[in-house]
């Protein structure tokens, strides 16, 4: 039972995590309707500015404040620089151009911090592990993301019901000339969103930072998985993100967990353990597969 | 007298004509450079540069010119690059394959000419055994030799069970396997995770729950960056110790692992420390030349880098028949900074194995430091089907 409680906690982590990337990609998608590949590029734009940031001050606050305003930076340099030009072509035209990023940030990387990965530690301060019940313990740094994340979670929630700026920015997905012509400026907006999806994605790489490899292309890795989430929950749709990124990362982590132990009850050994991890490494997939069956635009589809 | 001037001018026009000639040995290296992995073949590059740069330009006392070009990890592409360093540049040595799926995908094909490929890093077990080519030499290892060194160290060290761990791809079996040929204790559970994984939570936590005496794990690159650094953070390091091959566990990973990996015990054929000439006056011109510490990858592209150089100079850099200086490969008649080294019959080293453990220099860095030798001079499990 504690067994299972700590995977679902692993799970959920590993949800919060996937969330604060996916929120960033579905929001420019749902308000821009710009498919953006290179999200994976300010994850690790965020975990290199962080350990940078950290191996020179020691501090993991700065590192964040670093990572965030590097990601948040890289992503308007990029919406102004690539995207712009990019909105009224075809999603393929994007997807092309911000594949292309993709390697333009990676060879960056390597020719400013050289090929091997960085080095980022948990801060003393939140090092360790507690026992949160008798016989289950977790590390704190573990505990401290899902903060972060159900943090992150609610600040959207207000930013977008509850401020002028939220209001405009739904309304921008909703009728881009409208709001243009109610006098917005459209374009500071949609540089600005862009900006913020960036920096959720540089939080997501910071906090991933002390227990991950730093290194060039680690985006694309945890890319994959966002569009999966993004998928499952409908795209553009914040509470979809959600869902989606706690589904994914529940099921991910319990399929890798429970189903050796399932196959064994029938299988040999050897043999339910490589059948288990053949499944397990699809789950997630099924997992969209299913949904997208029962529900072809995803659980909470933006646009109806 | 006008007739000696004659033959004096002759032979000087002949031998300022050979001179021009004689171009340069040339080596392809095929490599991964990019990607994530691209720091083991700037390793590799770095290292066979050396050897060259030592001897000033030519390897053997033969001038050689080394064309490098990167492989992107692709298989396709390692082909592509084969066959343009073979037929347009006219190279008849190449090197510097990273990868077992690459390698599978380029050597076979190539060594089907009149050329002759010297692995610095993969040795995929098929080249090893009934795939085995009088073409091809692996200067480095067979893949799951240092798999095997430290199945028989956990063996020797009392563990009476162990949980095995390695990507679901089929290095990572071979790997496992070559762990458990020389495991003789039971095997608590032999998990595979996706190739690629970043987070092993939900792993560790399930090897807390099994409670091993000991856990093995082939995770190359960021993945057993990511394992050490969970593991640690779990607490697990200090109740069940983790051993692996020394992929994992090279001076340039140690960077990014940091404490995590501190007494690590972990398998090689070569550390930094050996004690031999060879190997002392490599380690200090490497550090001096690049301002680091070479890894074994390194120490694999310079000791390829010697041993062409040995080839080279027993034919007086004639290649157009190549069996002389195949014969003179075999002989591995070179100082290699591993100390002992012999190729076996199929043409992969005979050679010592080690246990080397994680520790912390005075300035603070993580290096390996030689433990023990487990095997003295020893042959791979494949050598025997290879048809001679």
């Amino acid at each position: 039972m504690l067994f299972f409680v700590e995977q679902s906690l692993n799970g959920l982590q590993l949800g919060i995590t996937l969330f604060l990337m996916s929120a960033g990609l579905t929001l420019v998608f749902g308000i821009m309707r710009v498919i953006n590949l290179a999200h994976g590029s300010f994850y690790m734009i965020g975990a290199y500015c962080g350990a940078t940031t950290m191996a020179a001050t020691g501090s993991f606050l700065l590192a964040i404040g670093a990572a965030l305003i590097g990601a948040a930076l890289a992503g308007m340099v990029v919406e102004v620089l690539v995207l712009r030009v990019l909105y009224r072509r075809e999603h393929l035209d994007q997807v092309l151009a911000t594949f292309g990023l993709i390697l333009f940030c990676n060879e960056l990387t390597r020719i400013i911090w050289g090929r091997q990965p960085l080095f980022m530690d948990v801060p003393p301060w939140l090092g360790g592990s507690i026992e949160l019940l008798p016989g289950l313990i977790y590390p704190i740094y573990r505990l401290a993301v899902i903060g972060v994340g159900v943090a992150v979670a609610l600040f959207l929630w207000f930013l977008f019901s509850r401020t002028r700026l939220g209001m405009q920015i739904r309304a921008g997905a909703e009728n881009r000339e409208m709001i243009g012509a109610l006098g917005v400026n459209i374009r500071l907006l949609y540089t600005l969103v862009f900006g913020l999806g960036a920096m959720l994605a540089g939080l997501a790489g910071v906090m991933a930072g002390p227990i991950m490899a730093v290194e060039s292309g680690m985006g694309e890795d945890i890319l994959i998985l966002t569009f999966v989430v993004i998928v499952i929950g409908g795209i553009g749709s914040i509470r979809g993100a959600v869902v989606g990124a706690l589904l994914v990362g529940v099921v991910d982590t319990m399929g890798r967990v429970f189903l050796p132990s399932l196959f064994r009850i029938v299988f040999s050994n050897a043999y339910a353990d490589s059948v288990a991890a053949s499944l397990a490494s699809m789950a997630i997939y099924l997992l969209m597969a299913a949904i997208l069956i029962w529900r072809p635009r995803g659980l909470f589809p933006a646009h109806s | 007298m006008k007739t000696t001037i004659t033959i004096l001018l002759t032979v000087a026009i002949m031998a300022v004509g050979q001179a021009a000639v004689a171009e340069p040995v040339k080596i392809g290296m095929i490599t991964t450079l990019s990607t994530k992995a691209g720091y083991l073949g700037e390793e590799i590059r770095d290292g066979f540069q050396l050897a060259i740069e030592q001897e000033g330009g030519t390897l053997g006392g033969i001038p050689v010119e080394l064309l490098v070009e990167d492989d992107g990890r692709k298989p396709e592409k390692g082909i592509q690059i084969a066959e343009r360093f073979r037929t347009r540049d006219g190279a008849k040595i190449f090197t510097g394959i990273v990868f077992s799926n690459v390698a599978m995908a380029v050597v076979p094909k190539l060594v089907r000419e009149d050329v002759v490929y010297l692995s610095a890093n993969a040795g995929p077990s098929k080249l090893a055994g009934d795939g085995c080519s009088p073409n091809y030499f692996s200067v480095s290892y067979q893949n799951d030799n240092l798999d095997e060194v430290v199945g028989q160290y956990v063996s020797d060290a009392g563990h009476k069970n162990v949980y095995l761990l390695a990507p679901n791809y089929p290095a990572g079996k071979d790997h496992l396997a070559g762990f458990k040929r020389y495991y003789d204790g039971e095997i608590v559970a032999e998990v595979y995770t996706k190739l690629g994984q970043a987070d092993y939570a939900a792993e560790i936590a399930a090897i807390r729950a099994a409670e091993p005496e000991a856990v093995f794990f082939f995770l190359p690159g960021g993945m057993g960056i990511n394992f050490l650094k969970q593991y640690a953070q779990a607490g697990l390091n200090e109740t069940i110790p983790v051993y692996g091959p020394a992929f994992s566990f090279d001076e340039r990973i140690l960077g990014a692992v940091g404490a995590a990996a501190l007494g690590v015990k972990n398998g090689s054929q070569w550390t930094h420390d050996l004690d031999n000439p060879a190997n002392i006056q490599f380690v200090e011109a490497f550090r001096a030349k690049y301002g680091r510490t070479p890894t074994l990858y390194a120490s694999q592209g310079y000791d390829t880098a010697r041993l062409i150089g040995s080839g080279l100079a027993a034919v007086g850099g004639d290649l157009s028949d190549l069996e002389p200086f195949k014969a003179a490969l075999s002989a591995a008649d070179f100082d290699s900074v591993r100390g002992n080294f012999a190729f076996g019959a199929n043409r992969h080293p005979i050679q010592d194995l080690y246990i080397r453990e994680v520790v912390q220099t005075e300035d603070g860095t993580f290096t390996n430091q030689t433990l023990e030798k487990v095997f003295s001079n020893h042959v791979d499990a494949y050598a025997e089907s290879c048809p001679q």
